[in-house]
C-alpha cells in the first residue's frame, strides 16, 4: 500500500522477510457514544492511504445522517458494517481492521460505546495489548469513560492512550485540554495502568492523528499514529513458566500417541520434563511433532503435538506444564465476573464453565460484593445484572487447572455458557484458589430447597400415582424412573411394597393404619422433594382426604396428581399379585375396590386410561407433562430465592 | 523471541481448526476451491499430522465455475487423499438457473445459499468450517470466530455471542449449526505471502495468461465456455489478465494483470488500489448485500 508504493521486482522477498518480523500492535477505541471512535480509526485508515478506491465510491452509496453534511465523508462509515448500525448511526458490534506501517503491524478492534453493548467491547479488550480511550472535549469524562478505563484495566490492558477528541470544537483551548487530562489521571490511578498518554486530536480533521496539528501548537508530543508506532510493548509470554493446555490427544494408530495444542506460554525443548497438571504425574517430552517436521524447541503461541516418554493420563482440559511452576488445581476458586445476559447470574444457579479447553458444570457460591463502575467502591449485592462486575467464590464440579489472570491471560480466563440457551453469558478473570477450608461463605450460604434442586439442574416434584391395586401404578412409574435417570434426572421411587417393608412395617390395613401409612409417605416424599429430588409415589391412596394432605405438604405446583385409571374388571383380570382372587373370595379384609372403597380423584393433574395402552407410552406422556412444566415459567434457577 | 507473524497466524488458524475436531461431532470444510480454501486446506493437513484431516471437504457447485477450478479442485482430492463431496442444487438445474437468464442475486441465491443449506441438511454437519477473512468486507469485519447459525441457518449480528480470549463457546441447540472461520484475521496480503512462503498450490487462473473477455459492466469477464452470450455491441478480445477472487465465472471479474508468479502478485498488490471484493458483481448489487446474505445463510 502507500507506504511501499515502489518496491524494486529484486527486492520483494527481503520487503517480505521484513513486513513478517514486524512487530504486531493489538489495539481498541473506546470511550462513549458519539466521542468518535469509528471515525477515528477511518481517520488513520484514511489519512494513512490505507482505504481502497472502491471502499471511498461505497461510502458514497450510503444514505445515513452522517453521510449527509454535504461533500464530506462520513470515515465511521468505513467500519460501521452492519445495517442496523448504518441505519441508527452508531457502532453496535466490534470490527477489526488490520492495517500496517512501515514501523509496525496493527490489528484494530472497534468497540461499541453503548453501555447494552458492553460484552462487544468484552470482545475486543480481551486481546488487546492497548486501548485508546477517546473523550469528548466538549463533555469531558462520561460514565462510559469510567466503565471502559476499568474493563480496561480489568482485563489486563496495560497501556492507555487519552484520545481527547474534538478539541477543534473548543477551539484548540489548552486549558480544556488540560482538565480533562488532569480529571482522567486522578482517577485512572486507582487502575494501575503501565503508561497513560494524553493526544489532543480531531478524528474528523485529523489534528494530530498523523502527524503534528498547527492548530495546538501547545502540544508537543507525537502524533498518535507515530505514539503506535513506537510504544514499547511488555514483553512476551515466553519468559514464563511452560504451560500447554491440551486439546486434543491425537492418535492416528497404535504407534503414536500424541498432546495436540497450542503453547500458552513458556517454551519446551526435547527432553525437558513436564508435569500433568491434574495428576501431578512425571514425565518427559521425547518429541515435537509438527507437519514440517520434528522441532528440538517450541515456545509461546506455536500449536504442536508434544509426545511424551511415559503413558500418562492426560485428555482435554488438561494441561502440561513446567515441573518447578505448576499451575493451580481447584474447583473453589475467586474470580471477578463480568455479567452480559440480560437474565442475572444468580449464586447458586448452576452453569457451563469453559476454560480455553476445559467444561465443567460450576456454581456461584458466594457474590462477594460487585464493583460500582463510577466510583469504583464495592457494593453489596444479592446478584449481578447485565453489564455488572462482580467477585465470586465459583464451585466446579471437578476440579481446573489455572493460573491467577494477573499472571497468564491464557490460563486464568473462562466464559460462563448457559445450560439452556448456550448462550456466553458472562466472562471471568481468575483471582486465587480457595481451599475448602478458606471458603467459610460456603457454609454461611444457605443451603435451602432451590440451591440443592439448582445444583441438579431440576425441578423438584413429587409425581403421586393414584390407583387400583393392579391398575398399572408401579409399572408404570418404574418406567417413567427409567426414562427420567436416562436423562440425567435425579429421581427416587416409592412404591407401597418398599415402604411397608421397612418404615411402615408396624402398619396394618386397617382404616388408621392406612391414613398414617399415607402421611409418613407424604412426609418422606417432601424431605426428598427438599433434597431437589424428583419423587415418585407409587400408592393405591384410596382417599381424598389423604392425598388433598399430601398435596398440602408440598409446595404450590410441585404436587403432581398422576390417576391411573384402570376399570376394576380389568384389574381383577391382571390381578398379577392373586390378591383380587383372595379378596373376592374373602380371606382379605378392606381390599380397595372390593371391601374398601376408592375415591377417585376429582381433579388430577394427569388422568391416565391404561386400557389398550403400552406403560412405555404412558410414561412417555408423563415425561412430556413434567418437561412442558419445567420447560414453562417455573425452571428452578429463575425461582426467586 | 516472539512468533513472527505469519507463524502466529497458522498456529491460531490450527488452534480454530482442532478446536472443531475436538467440540463437533460431524464438521465440514466447506471448500470453494479459491485461494483461502487452498489455504484452509494446507492448514487442515497440518493441524491433525500425523493424521489425516479427520473431515471431508464439500464443494456446493453452482455449474457455472471456471472450468479450470473443477479440474484442480478434483486433482488436489486426488493427489491429496482427502474426501470430496460434491453437492449440486438439483432444483435449480432442473428450473434451468443460471446467472445469465436470472440475474445475479437469483443464481447465487438459488444455487449457492439454498445448494449450501441442502448439504448441511443432507449430511447432518453441526459445523463448517470456511476461509472467509474479517479484511474481506465490512460485515464480515464484525464477524466472529466461531458464528452460530440459527435451525433455519441465519445469521443474526445482533445476537452475536461475546468472544473473548481463544475461550471459545462451542455449544449448540437443536438444529442449530456453527460456522468457523479459522482466518477470520489473516489478510489478503497474508494470504498470498503464506502461499509463497508454503508453495501451496492454486488455480492457474490467479496468474496472468492471455484469456478470452468481454467487458461488460466496468469489468473484465471471461468467456469460460458457449454458454455466455455476447450481445451484439460486445467484441470477445485476448487480454493479458488475472483474477484476484475466484467465484461463478459470469460474475467474476478479471483485472489487468503481467503477475505470473506469486512474488509478481505480492508486489502487484502492494500498489494496488482497489479491494479484492471490487471484481464480485453479488457485493454491489445493493448496499448492505453481504451482510443480506449472510442473514439467509451465504457465506
Amino acid at each position: 500500500m502507500s507506504y511501499v508504493q515502489s518496491i524494486p521486482p529484486h527486492d520483494i522477498e527481503a520487503h517480505l522477510a521484513e513486513h513478517d518480523n514486524k512487530s504486531i500492535l493489538r489495539f481498541i477505541t473506546c470511550g462513549s457514544v458519539d466521542d468518535g471512535k469509528s471515525t477515528l480509526i477511518g481517520r488513520l485508515l484514511y489519512d494513512a492511504k490505507l482505504v481502497f478506491e472502491d471502499q471511498l465510491a461505497n461510502l458514497g452509496r450510503v444514505g445515513s445522517p452522517g453521510a449527509a453534511n454535504g461533500k464530506e465523508i462520513d470515515l465511521a462509515l468505513l467500519l460501521d458494517g452492519l445495517e442496523a448500525e448504518r441505519e441508527q448511526g452508531i457502532t453496535i458490534d466490534v470490527a477489526y481492521r488490520y492495517f500496517a506501517t512501515s514501523k509496525r503491524k496493527f490489528i484494530v478492534a472497534d468497540t461499541p460505546g453503548h453501555e447494552e453493548y458492553t460484552r462487544n467491547m468484552v470482545t475486543g479488550a480481551s486481546t488487546a495489548d492497548l486501548a485508546i480511550i477517546l473523550i469528548d472535549s466538549r463533555q469531558g469524562i462520561l460514565q462510559q469513560t469510567r466503565r471502559h478505563s476499568y474493563i480496561a484495566s480489568l482485563l489486563g490492558i496495560r497501556h492507555v492512550v487519552l484520545a481527547v477528541n474534538k478539541i477543534d470544537l473548543v477551539d484548540f483551548k489548552q486549558q480544556v485540554y488540560e482538565e480533562i487530562v488532569a480529571d482522567y489521571m486522578a482517577f485512572a490511578k486507582e487502575l494501575g495502568f503501565a503508561s497513560i498518554r494524553p493526544i489532543p486530536i480531531s478524528a474528523r480533521d485529523g489534528d494530530n492523528v498523523i502527524s503534528a496539528s498547527a492548530n495546538t501548537p501547545w502540544y508537543r508530543g507525537a502524533a498518535l499514529l507515530e505514539y503506535l508506532e513506537t510504544v514499547e510493548l511488555d514483553p512476551t509470554d515466553q519468559a514464563k513458566p511452560f504451560r500447554f493446555p491440551v486439546q486434543m490427544v491425537m492418535r492416528p494408530n497404535a504407534d503414536f500417541r500424541g498432546y495436540a495444542g497450542q503453547i500458552s506460554c513458556g517454551r519446551i525443548s526435547v527432553g525437558d520434563p513436564v508435569v500433568v497438571a491434574k495428576t501431578g504425574q512425571r514425565t518427559s517430552v521425547k518429541a515435537i511433532v509438527t507437519y514440517d517436521g520434528e522441532l528440538a524447541t517450541a515456545g509461546e503461541g506455536e500449536a504442536v503435538t508434544l509426545v511424551l516418554s511415559d503413558e500418562v493420563d492426560a485428555s482435554r482440559g488438561n494441561m502440561l506444564v513446567a515441573p518447578g511452576a505448576r499451575p493451580f488445581v481447584a474447583d473453589q476458586f475467586q474470580a471477578h465476573v463480568i455479567w452480559f445476559d440480560a437474565n442475572p447470574m444468580m449464586p447458586g444457579r448452576s452453569y457451563i464453565l469453559r476454560t480455553e479447553t476445559d467444561s465443567v458444570s460450576a456454581t456461584v457460591t458466594t457474590l462477594k460484593h460487585q464493583v460500582n463502575i463510577n466510583s469504583f467502591i464495592r457494593e453489596a449485592a444479592k446478584s449481578l445484572q447485565m453489564n455488572e462486575v462482580g467477585v465470586c467464590n465459583i464451585s466446579t464440579q471437578a476440579p481446573i487447572a489455572f493460573d491467577a489472570y494477573n499472571d497468564n491471560r491464557a490460563t486464568g480466563n473462562f466464559i460462563i455458557v448457559d445450560r439452556v440457551t448456550n448462550a456466553t453469558v458472562g466472562a471471568g478473570l481468575i483471582d486465587f484458589p480457595l481451599r475448602r477450608a478458606d471458603n467459610v461463605h460456603w457454609h454461611a450460604l444457605e443451603v435451602n430447597k432451590s440451591a440443592r434442586s439448582a445444583m441438579k439442574n431440576q425441578l423438584p416434584a413429587v409425581l403421586w400415582f393414584t390407583g387400583l391395586s393392579g391398575s398399572g401404578k408401579s409399572t408404570i412409574a418404574n418406567e417413567l424412573d427409567r426414562i427420567l435417570h436416562a436423562q440425567g434426572k435425579h429421581t427416587y421411587l416409592l412404591d407401597g411394597d418398599n415402604v411397608r417393608h421397612g418404615l411402615n412395617r408396624d402398619l396394618g390395613f386397617t382404616e388408621e393404619d392406612r391414613v398414617e401409612n399415607i402421611r409418613r409417605v407424604a412426609e418422606v416424599a417432601k424431605l426428598m422433594a427438599d433434597a431437589g429430588l424428583i419423587v415418585l409415589v407409587s400408592f393405591i391412596s384410596p382417599f381424598r382426604d389423604e392425598r388433598r394432605m399430601a398435596r398440602e405438604l408440598m409446595e404450590e405446583g410441585e404436587f403432581i396428581e398422576i390417576f391411573v385409571d384402570t376399570p376394576l374388571d380389568e384389574c381383577a383380570r391382571r390381578d398379577p399379585k392373586g390378591l383380587y382372587e383372595k379378596a373376592l373370595a374373602g380371606k382379605i379384609a378392606n381390599f380397595t375396590g372390593v371391601s374398601s372403597c376408592y375415591e377417585a380423584p376429582e381433579n388430577p393433574e394427569l388422568h391416565i386410561r391404561t386400557v389398550g395402552h403400552q406403560p412405555n407410552d404412558l410414561a412417555l406422556a408423563i415425561e412430556e407433562f413434567l418437561d412442558r412444566r419445567i420447560g414453562g415459567q417455573m425452571t428452578p434457577l429463575q425461582r426467586p430465592t | 523471541m516472539s512468533l513472527p507473524h505469519l507463524r502466529r497466524l497458522e498456529a491460531e488458524a490450527i488452534h480454530v481448526i482442532r478446536e472443531v475436531v475436538a467440540t463437533f461431532s460431524n464438521p465440514v470444510v466447506l471448500y470453494s476451491i479459491g485461494k483461502d480454501s487452498s489455504v484452509l486446506l494446507h492448514l487442515a493437513m497440518k493441524a491433525f499430522y500425523p493424521a489425516k484431516p479427520p473431515f471431508p471437504f464439500l464443494h456446493v457447485d453452482t455449474k457455472w465455475k471456471f472450468r479450470e477450478m473443477i479440474e484442480f479442485r478434483d486433482r488436489m482430492a486426488r493427489e491429496l487423499g482427502f474426501d470430496l463431496l460434491v453437492h449440486v442444487n438439483q432444483d435449480g438445474v432442473e428450473q434451468g438457473i443460471g446467472p445469465f437468464t436470472h440475474g445475479s442475486n437469483v443464481h447465487t441465491h438459488v444455487m449457492k445459499t439454498m445448494g449450501l443449506r441442502q448439504a448441511l441438511e443432507k449430511y447432518g454437519f453441526d459445523a463448517a468450517l470456511a476461509g472467509a477473512r474479517r479484511d474481506e468486507e465490512k460485515s464480515r469485519a464484525k464477524e466472529r470466530i466461531f458464528s452460530i447459525r440459527s435451525a433455519q441457518h441465519g445469521w443474526d449480528p445482533q445476537r452475536q455471542r461475546p468472544e473473548m480470549w481463544k475461550t471459545y463457546n462451542t455449544r449448540v441447540g437443536q438444529g442449530e449449526t456453527m460456522r468457523v472461520f479459522p482466518l477470520s484475521n489473516w489478510t489478503e496480503f497474508d494470504i498470498w505471502q503464506y502461499i509463497l512462503r508454503e508453495e501451496i498450490p492454486i488455480v492457474p487462473l490467479y496468474f496472468a495468461a492471455r484469456r478470452p473477455v468481454v467487458k461488460r459492466e466496468g469489468m473484465l469477464i471471461m468467456v469460460d465456455d458457449d454458454r455466455m452470450p455476447i450481445q451484439p455491441e460486445e467484441e470477445v478480445t485476448e487480454q493479458l489478465v488475472r483474477f484476484r477472487t475466484l467465484g461463478c465465472y459470469p460474475l467474476t471479474g478479471a483485472v489487468e494483470s503481467d503477475a505470473v508468479t506469486v512474488p509478481e502478485i505480492l508486489r502487484e498488490m502492494l500498489t494496488v488500489r482497489t479491494s479484492e471484493r471490487q471484481s464480485r458483481l453479488i457485493d454491489t448489487d445493493e448496499v448492505g448485500a453481504m451482510e443480506k446474505k449472510k442473514r439467509e445463510g451465504y457465506f
